[in-house]
């Protein structure tokens, strides 16, 4: 390991929180945190008698699971705090809830919520840390590291890739981590969406920006496409899910523009036959389920380093 | 208490030091026998402080503000008349709940409570409620607004202009197009868009007071508009005086200070409609109320209970405490940066007001024969704004922990204090 200086924050509540360090550190950390997973006994005990709540506002059984496996192949216990049926629905405030995960003595809580911003307001009423795993229209820094990892792995490096992340960009809260942390670690980032679905301000991003799929995409090195909610044509951002597909959608015509190492990546789930045909989402070219298994060793990495604080000892790992 | 006084070396409007003599109310020109005397020296004298647009949330929620505990925070602040708006529950578009609020007014006796009438019934932007009862109730209705909403149907706004000519009234426009900003939460800019929230774009003001002033024009009415927040609405609102049109404009003194750049931390503390602007909006604000472009300041005073604010941004209620803050806030925002003396802020913030109000006992110079309204105030103190102790029943002060400028020593109302020491008198 070579970042002896290197600390994470207390809280990862966006991907700005991360220096290039830091990203680089974690990044790391999932390596060696991943070669545990190839062993039949896949525990390590670095965070036995740590408390890690998983507290989800929100449905996402894929990001909880990631979290929990990730926390108990740390040998961390898991408290899984849904907000659906307990007393969060029943009107209990983001605060009260905060004060009983306090009371319960949780040393870290990854939080997913609808609301952007959430997190950053847990993060002022308890002492333990706070991972942001989706905020609102806001974050999702845990998915942009996992991202980031599936391209390292990939193409073995980030530093000067291109990198297309397409579709709803003023919806998503992988765009925003993924053009924050991938500024970050070097990559030159171009958002590609109909004008409708990019935020205003978007030109002040660390990003080129463009309307045209087709342009892009035979300069693109990785190719991320973005979940589209149907709803949004009602909202008037696209006239149908035909329109949008056809203009913005990766089919196989589009697919075959890409340089020939390219590879196209998705946070999922998946609209297949709107931002992405099956034939695209089942290549070779395609990391979908590559992202998931990467989750964990980012989220364990993650986990590790808020929690442990130190570097991953060679030693343990062997172990 | 005494109800003679002689106020010694204060200076009126800043200027020269004089003594004020206070007799049965008023403004008189000789030391009263028997008066009690105030030293005011190095205070600045200026007209009681009149706000056109308070929120004191009753009836309703009491649990937020009361009549009372909102009139001894204006009363505390340097105000000795504040207009109720009408979104309250049930809402102030009847006869009766505006003569209750002036009751209730009256009962606390900390300063003229003035009730705003709803446009429209309930608020719903439907149907013209009764302008007229509200008119001729004891309350005197003159301003009314929908605030919290905007009267967004053109005919509906036409008809309500129109329609208060009758008795001097005024409409006061919440200027907000509500397609524009279905679910907004912050200033639509690159915050926005960084932050994850939903942008209120500055054109879903500028638009309505464009059109609103092109209907004012057209039917020959007055209208208002309530906290102005853009650069752009500045514009159109000085287009439209040009012409002599009969438009006036307030601005709120959080607009005249902060920035959506707080936003960033996510605190709903910083949660207000219409949302805190870019710094090129406040300059633009600052300066409009300095040419007097804009005409008031007024508080927008929206007091809120904590469960409705110490939750997540978006699940948070607009809105902010204002009414002990406003008169430091200005001075920090105009006076300390030279656009505003003390005349100035007398202008902006009583006379004015008080003439959109249609209020002829407020806002008057402080001369012999005036009704003894005024307020003494320290320009040189500063004071450390601490929410715990402000007499609004709640905490929602964004300028918790700031050091402003200013300190209001003494409130006279009809020449009885209701602030003294800095304290309820
Ligand atoms: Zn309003």
């Amino acid at each position: 390991m070579t970042h002896p200086q290197t600390a994470l924050p207390q809280h990862l509540l966006s991907a700005a929180d991360l220096t290039r360090d830091a990203a680089l550190l974690v990044l790391d950390t999932a390596e060696e945190l991943a070669r545990v997973a190839d062993r039949p006994i896949k525990k390590l005990p670095t965070l036995r008698g740590r408390t890690v709540v998983n507290l989800f506002f929100e449905d996402s059984t894929r990001t909880r699971t990631s979290f929990e496996v990730a926390a108990k192949r740390l040998s961390a216990d898991v408290i899984n705090f849904s907000a659906k049926g307990s007393s969060v629905s029943k009107g209990e405030s983001l605060k009260d809830t905060a004060l009983t995960l306090e009371a319960m003595g949780a040393d870290a809580v990854v939080c997913r919520h609808g609301a952007s911003g959430a997190p950053h307001r847990l993060a002022n009423w308890i002492r333990g840390s706070v991972v942001n795993a989706g905020d609102g229209t806001h974050e999702h820094p845990t998915q942009a590291l996992l991202d980031a990892y599936t391209m390292r792995s990939r193409l073995g490096r980030i530093e000067a890739l291109r990198v297309a992340i397409v579709g709803d960009v003023l919806h998503s809260r992988v765009a925003r981590s993924n053009v924050l942390l991938l500024s970050t670690l070097g990559a030159e980032v171009t958002v590609v969406a109909p004008p409708t679905l990019l935020p205003v301000g978007v030109e002040h991003w660390p990003c080129a920006v463009s309307y045209d799929l087709d342009g892009v995409l035979p300069k693109s090195d990785v190719v991320m496409m973005l979940r589209v909610q149907r709803e949004r044509m009602y909202g008037g951002f696209f006239p149908t899910t035909r329109e949008y597909s056809r203009r913005y959608g990766l089919d196989a015509r589009r697919m075959a523009t890409l340089p020939d190492d390219a590879i196209v990546m998705h946070p999922g789930p998946m609209n297949r036959g709107v931002e992405i045909a099956a034939e695209v989402a089942d290549s070779v070219r395609s990391t979908i389920v590559e992202q998931v298994a990467n989750g964990v060793s980012v989220r364990m990495a993650v986990l590790y380093l808020l929690l442990g604080g130190g570097l991953v000892e060679a030693t343990e790992v062997a172990a | 208490m005494s109800t003679s006084w002689v106020i010694r070396g204060a200076r009126p409007l800043g200027g020269k030091a004089a003594d004020l003599y206070v007799e049965d109310g008023a403004l008189v020109d000789e030391a009263p026998v028997g008066a009690q005397v105030l030293d005011a020296d190095g205070l600045v004298a200026l007209p009681g402080l009149v706000d056109l647009h308070t929120h004191l949330r009753e009836p309703g929620r009491e649990d937020a503000e009361t009549v009372e505990t909102g009139t001894l925070a204006a009363a505390l602040g340097g105000f000795t008349a504040v207009h109720a708006m009408a979104n309250t529950e049930p809402v102030a578009d009847v006869a009766g709940v505006v003569e209750q609020v002036w009751r209730l007014g009256i009962e606390a006796g900390h300063c003229d409570v003035h009730p705003v009438g709803a446009v429209t019934v309930g608020l719903a932007g439907e149907q013209l409620a009764e302008l007229g009862a509200m008119a001729d109730s004891a309350a005197r209705v003159r301003v009314f607004s929908d605030d919290g909403r905007c009267v967004h149907d053109p005919l509906l706004m036409r008809r309500a202009l129109e329609y208060v000519k009758a008795f001097d009234g005024v409409v006061a426009q919440h200027a907000q197009d509500p397609r524009l900003t279905e679910g907004a939460q912050m200033n639509e800019g690159p915050q926005s868009g960084r932050l994850g929230l939903a942008g209120w774009p500055a054109v879903a003001e500028e638009a309505v007071i464009a059109r609103d002033c092109l209907l004012a024009a057209h039917v020959g009415s007055r209208v208002h508009f309530c906290h102005v927040s853009t650069a752009g609405s500045v514009e159109i609102v000085r287009w439209a005086k040009r012409k002599g049109w009969n438009v006036t404009a307030e601005v709120t003194p959080h607009h005249l200070l902060l920035t959506d750049d707080v936003v960033s931390s996510y605190d709903p503390v910083f949660k207000v409609n219409p949302p805190l602007r870019g710094s090129e909006d406040v300059e633009a604000l600052r300066e409009a109320l300095a040419d007097g472009t804009i005409d008031a300041v007024a508080t927008d005073h929206a007091p809120h209970a904590l469960e409705d604010k110490e939750t997540e941004w978006a699940a948070a209620a607009f809105g902010m405490t204002g009414l002990e803050t406003a008169l430091s806030v200005v001075a920090a925002a105009m006076v300390e940066t030279g656009r505003l003396d003390w005349s100035g802020v007398a202008d902006r913030m009583s006379v004015r007001p008080a003439r959109i109000g249609r209020l002829t006992a407020q806002g008057q110079p402080l001369l012999p024969g005036a009704p003894a309204n005024l307020v003494l105030v320290d320009p040189a103190a500063r004071v450390v704004v601490d929410p715990s102790t402000s007499a609004s029943r709640s905490r929602n002060n964004p300028y918790a922990g700031r050091e402003l400028p200013a300190r209001v020593v003494a409130t006279f109302l009809r020449g009885r204090p209701t602030v003294l020491d800095g304290k309820p008198a």
